[in-house]
């Protein structure tokens, strides 16, 4: 059985404008210890994928569909369940460390507080972890910089407090949302270098949202490829990169500009990322795809298995560029 | 040889008061941009590489003229920007504009995309009918991949991609000499940003504009530009053609920001050897002694403490500021 299944998850939101449906229909597991990237642009649902799962969408957004974790559906848990297996089971870690840190305390304190609650111990004995949890994460002086604020440490330094927060009751899952998005490239390394020690000291599953392809690249056993709210593509990582076939997955690798090749003119998608109050009833990426068949704004394709690989797109495998 | 813009030994530094200090305790100097050289000629793209805090931004202000330097010389057409008084610099202004990295912060929410536009025109050359003003506008809206019949539109209603298309066409109105463009594709969607960058390539070789391109994604910058150059704590490491910096870097520095930058390809990405540079940027407040780079180098002497390195030629327009240089293939170089 895999640690987390997710099978036909929609998210909507009401707004002022009308409901926006920011995921239609969007199924994929992921097992122990592995990893698993979600790759997508603005827009693409892949934040609210993870935040359904959390049950942290924002107030005026409704998940429907099932998300199991170990058996348990999370989508229909209250509140006081779900802070039961959040940080215990499953933990998240965000963009912007700052803003998901409290200016107000401590690091000791918020840190303590995880394990005070989760593991009912003293707070000496919570502390006392926190800073093995922060050694682990390579914090220097760890001991001495337990005690001090948020503020007083840099952006790489709270990402790995952060981690290291979410790491204090060993989950079995860490969701990863653009956790280097806000950092320098250097910094980047060793964050990266960081999460992939976790997963080997720890076995923790880790689904890492990113927009990079090059850090997917070296990171992720899986990658899953979402456009408009809907999987485009799903398989190895070594598959996807090596034969995308989805139109998307493949304009987005030609798009990227890489250090160690050079081209003329990089090649582009045409047009603008999604609208997602107004998504066409076919294919969402039919707007701005180059190989447009007759049925592509209509119909929307079906996600369909081939082996390990997965793909929604009226193509035939030979024919995507 | 003088070239375009020719910047020497350039420095700004900025008054920091420090929280909980006396009103009459001096302040502090923060050396935002230290001693940095440059040449650019006309037609050529100089990016600009380094990490938060490394002073690129600054830098390109500084050129710009929206930050005062505190030393050295901006010698733009033979002309020294940096010591001129305002009045005379506004000449010049005109020839040297700027894109920034927020494109819809960048654009004054109250006023029309056709305004926005017009307005560097209309400041710079009063005299001219509103009609020519509106067919170049017009004109340059397409040039730039926007629809003419948008041109009554407010800046909220466009996309990023195409915010910034908008402050593309309004840094060109002026048909400028110099592009300044700071981090312009960062805040983009990738596929969106590919269009920014492939409009930026050939309005640079269609119009004949010179650009320093400023972004803290290296294969963004090594795509675009001849030249890099590489700053660390507001002082130049390494300036080499891009190809070059990007397989041979000679500086420790340059050689840890390429090992750092990941490459979309998972069998070569995860064959890399993976020296991972410690720690962060140290306080511009208080730099180290001698070369500021030794608190993270990897091939740190005791000497490095003493003198800051002098930016050594090394041939072909390959510049490095590190005694202890060498040539060391980082990446493959294919393609």
């Amino acid at each position: 059985m895999s640690l987390l299944d997710i099978e036909d998850l929609r998210v909507t939101f009401a707004t002022a404008d009308g409901d926006v449906n920011a995921v239609n229909g969007v199924s994929f597991s992921i097992d122990k210890g592995e990893t698993l990237a979600i790759v997508g642009e603005s827009g693409s649902g892949k934040s609210q994928t993870a935040f359904a799962a959390m049950g942290l969408l924002a107030k005026n957004g409704r998940a429907a569909g099932v998300a199991r974790f170990d058996g348990q559906d999370l989508l229909s848990l209250s509140q006081g369940q779900l802070n039961k297996i959040r940080s215990k089971d499953m933990a998240m870690i965000f963009q912007d460390p700052m803003t998901s840190l409290n200016p107000y305390l401590r690091v000791s304190e918020q840190m303590a507080e995880v394990l005070m609650l989760h593991q009912g111990i003293s707070k000496s004995a919570a502390v006392t972890e926190a800073v093995r949890m922060l050694d682990a994460v390579r914090i220097p002086d760890a001991r001495a910089r337990v005690t001090m604020y948020p503020h007083e440490f840099s952006g790489g330094m709270r990402q790995r407090i952060m981690i290291a927060m979410s790491l204090l009751c060993q989950p079995r899952l860490l969701i990863a949302d653009e956790p280097t998005t806000a950092l320098d490239v250097t910094v980047q390394a060793q964050i990266m270098q960081v999460l992939s020690d976790i997963r080997n000291d720890f076995g923790t599953a880790i689904i890492l949202i990113t927009h990079d392809l090059g850090i997917v690249a070296g990171f992720c056993d899986r990658t899953l490829v979402m456009y408009g709210g809907q999987i485009m593509e799903e398989g190895p990582t070594h598959d996807i990169f090596a034969s995308p076939e989805h139109p998307y997955t493949s304009g987005l690798l030609k798009a990227v500009p890489r250090l160690d090749r050079e081209d003329a003119t990089l090649a582009t998608i045409a047009g603008e990322p999604p609208d997602m109050s107004s998504l066409p009833p076919g294919c969402p990426f039919s707007p701005r795809c180059g190989q447009l068949l007759d049925n592509c704004e209509a119909e929307r394709p079906a996600l369909q298995a081939a082996g390990d690989r997965r793909r929604a797109c009226h193509l035939s495998v030979q024919e995507v560029a | 040889m003088s070239g375009l813009l020719s910047v020497r030994n350039l420095s700004v530094t900025f008054d920091v008061r420090l929280p909980g200090s006396w009103p009459w305790t001096p302040s502090r100097k923060l050396h935002a941009v230290s001693e940095v050289s440059f040449d650019l000629q006309p037609g050529e793209c100089l990016g600009i590489v380094g990490e938060s805090g490394s002073g690129k931004s600054t830098l390109a202000r500084a050129i710009v003229g929206t930050i005062p330097s505190s030393g050295g010389n901006i010698m733009f057409e033979g002309a020294d920007l940096a010591n001129m008084d305002p009045r005379q610099r506004r000449v010049h202004r005109r020839d040297v504009q700027m894109i920034f990295q927020d494109p819809l912060a960048a654009l004054n929410p109250r006023m029309t995309v056709g305004e926005i536009i017009a307005e560097p025109l209309i400041t710079h050359e009063p005299g001219t009918p509103r009609k020519e003003v509106k067919t170049r506008v017009g004109e340059l809206m397409e040039r730039v991949g926007l629809l003419p019949n948008l041109i009554n539109r407010y800046p909220h209603e466009f996309s990023g991609g195409q915010c910034q298309r908008i402050g593309i066409a309004r840094a060109l109105i002026l048909k400028p000499k110099l592009l300044i463009c700071d981090e312009p594709v960062s805040a983009l969607d990738v596929s969106v940003q590919a269009q920014v960058i492939n409009l930026l390539m050939e309005l640079q070789r269609d119009m004949g504009l010179s650009m320093i391109f400023i972004a803290h994604d290296l294969s963004v910058v090594k795509h675009i530009s001849d030249r890099v150059l590489v700053l660390y704590l507001g002082r130049v490491m390494e300036t080499a053609e891009s190809r070059k910096l990007t397989t041979v870097p000679e500086h420790p520095y340059s050689q840890a920001l390429i090992a750092s930058v990941p490459i979309p390809d998972p069998v070569l990405e995860r064959a890399r050897p993976r020296p991972i540079l410690e720690g962060e940027l140290p306080s511009p407040l208080a730099p180290p002694s001698g070369c500021v780079f030794r608190t993270r180098c990897p091939k740190v002497q005791p000497s490095c403490a003493d003198a800051r390195p002098v930016l050594e030629d090394v041939g072909g327009q390959h510049f490095v500021a590190c005694p202890y240089h060498e040539a060391t293939q980082i990446l493959a170089a294919n393609g």
